[in-house]
């Protein structure tokens, strides 16, 4: 679909968009994911102009089949909203008669969510000792979310991702031995599932909208959200590729475990053992390095042919040296 | 093997053009995608350099590790079948420092920058 058709068609439907709202314009691509686009439009109201974001289902999707539909990932945003946690508003979600496609539309968040900033520019040195201690109290609002009337996500555990990701490893042909081992010692301490919430999946750098003035204003990207283990979400953001070369700052390379936990236990969050974290940061660090795989391997097979995808899989080594330090750590 | 110009001194030289001439006419994301492309001929760089010689040593450890001969390609597809059946324990020091060895080379080509490989040369 061209831009100026799209905008035309939301258009149509700008008195949705805001309150007030007569027209929509400037329309412009942000970025575009092979599973997602995310474009910026105003709302255009006689008091002035609303920035609001769009997330669009491209007209052919290729990629991540993990995916929650588009209405799921906003239903899930307004829950998480009506919990307190801190998320973009969502005005609206299109309608198949819109002629827009799979979409929502978002308020726009100012901040940041590049993780090499977060972690180094001195514009958030204020605000990054804090970080981690907020990160742990949204999470205890996330998993707070109630499940009745929630759409329908898939379940996981520890098992089923280690299925999963053991499927997609062997399916690359590859031979490594370290994700071999891991994928042994991952299977032997794989935790029983004992308390099922919603889970958001790709908590990490990235993902977060962080402001130099007050930290933590949104959490983004909703769409890999399954019902799990509540420690998944601990676990991933903890994940040393999120760090950007702060490794001693075990989450996202801004703060500590422990800030972590302990914000996460008062904010109401049911306390959770750091090894049951640690367990899921290295599933977490053998997962991304087996999507470096997948990445590549759309480059090998034709499907993506940009010299990004072919180096992606060069990064599936960094997640064996953190693996390797990890199962030293434990053996 | 012809060594006017080295294979190194070929690399070099695209390096160069894409550097000085090339990325400066770009615009977005071609900007960044040249940046890539010029990581991915300076990871080819340490591959040339070190590649072989990384091999070499990973097949003897391997050699060493399995307790048959073999090229390192077979023996390290040997290695990976004990593990997925338990033939060879996951905590034996030998195993880890063979793998922990191999993947110090790997990085060192792949990203000598990782704070990874830091952390993990540190603890020597």
């Amino acid at each position: 679909m061209e831009a100026a058709d799209l905008e035309r068609a939301i258009n149509q439907v700008a008195a949705k968009l805001a309150p007030g709202a007569t027209g929509a314009s400037d329309l412009r691509r942000l970025s575009g994911g092979a599973s997602q686009e995310t474009w910026s439009i105003l709302a255009n109201s006689p008091s002035g102009d609303v920035p609001l974001i769009l997330r669009r289902r491209p007209d052919s999707p290729t990629g991540s089949g993990n995916a929650v539909p588009l209405a799921t990932e906003a239903a899930l945003i307004r829950a998480a909203a009506a919990r307190g946690a801190p998320v973009p508003t969502v005005p609206y979600v299109f309608q198949e008669a819109d002629g827009v496609g799979e979409a929502y539309v978002m308020g726009k968040v100012e901040g940041e969510t590049l993780g090499s900033r977060i972690v180094r520019n001195d514009a958030f040195a204020a605000i990054r000792p804090n970080l981690a201690t907020q990160c742990g109290a949204v999470l205890a609002q996330i998993h707070a979310i109630p499940l009745e009337g929630l759409p329908e996500v898939a379940h996981s555990s520890a098992l089923v991702e280690l299925e999963k990701y053991e499927a997609v490893y062997r399916g690359c042909g590859a031979e490594r031995p370290i994700i071999e081992a891991a994928l042994v010692h991952l299977k032997r301490h794989a935790p029983a599932l004992e308390r099922q919430t919603l889970v958001h999946g790709d908590f990490r750098n990235g993902n977060l909208m962080i402001h130099p003035e007050d930290g933590l204003r949104a959490v983004l990207d909703w769409e890999l959200a399954h019902l799990g283990d509540p420690a998944e979400d601990l676990g991933w953001i903890c994940v040393n590729s999120w760090r950007f070369g702060n490794h001693a700052k075990p989450v996202g390379g801004f703060g500590d475990y422990s800030q972590l936990l302990d914000a996460y236990e008062a904010a109401g969050g049911t306390p959770i053992a750091l090894e049951r974290v640690k367990y899921w940061q290295m599933l977490g660090s053998m997962k991304w390095g087996i999507m470096c795989m997948t990445m590549y391997l759309s480059f090998a097979n034709g499907a993506d042919p940009s010299v990004e995808r072919a180096m992606i899989g060069r990064r599936t080594s960094e997640t064996e040296i953190d693996l390797i330090t990890l199962l030293e750590a434990v053996a | 093997m012809i060594e006017q110009p080295t294979a190194l001194e070929l690399v070099d030289a695209v390096i160069g053009f894409i550097e000085t001439r090339a990325a400066p006419q770009l615009k977005d994301r071609d900007v960044f995608l040249a940046r890539v492309a010029v990581n991915a001929l300076l990871t080819l760089r340490r591959e040339i350099e070190h590649g072989a010689a990384a091999e070499a040593v990973a097949s003897t450890r391997l050699q060493n590790l399995m307790g048959e001969e073999g090229d390192y390609a077979s023996l390290n597809r040997a290695l990976c079948q004990a593990i997925r059946e338990g033939a060879i324990d996951i905590t034996a020091p030998a195993l880890l420092a063979h793998m922990r060895a191999s993947i110090i080379d790997q990085v060192q080509i792949d990203q000598p920058n990782y704070s990874g490989l830091k952390a993990a040369l540190a603890e020597g």
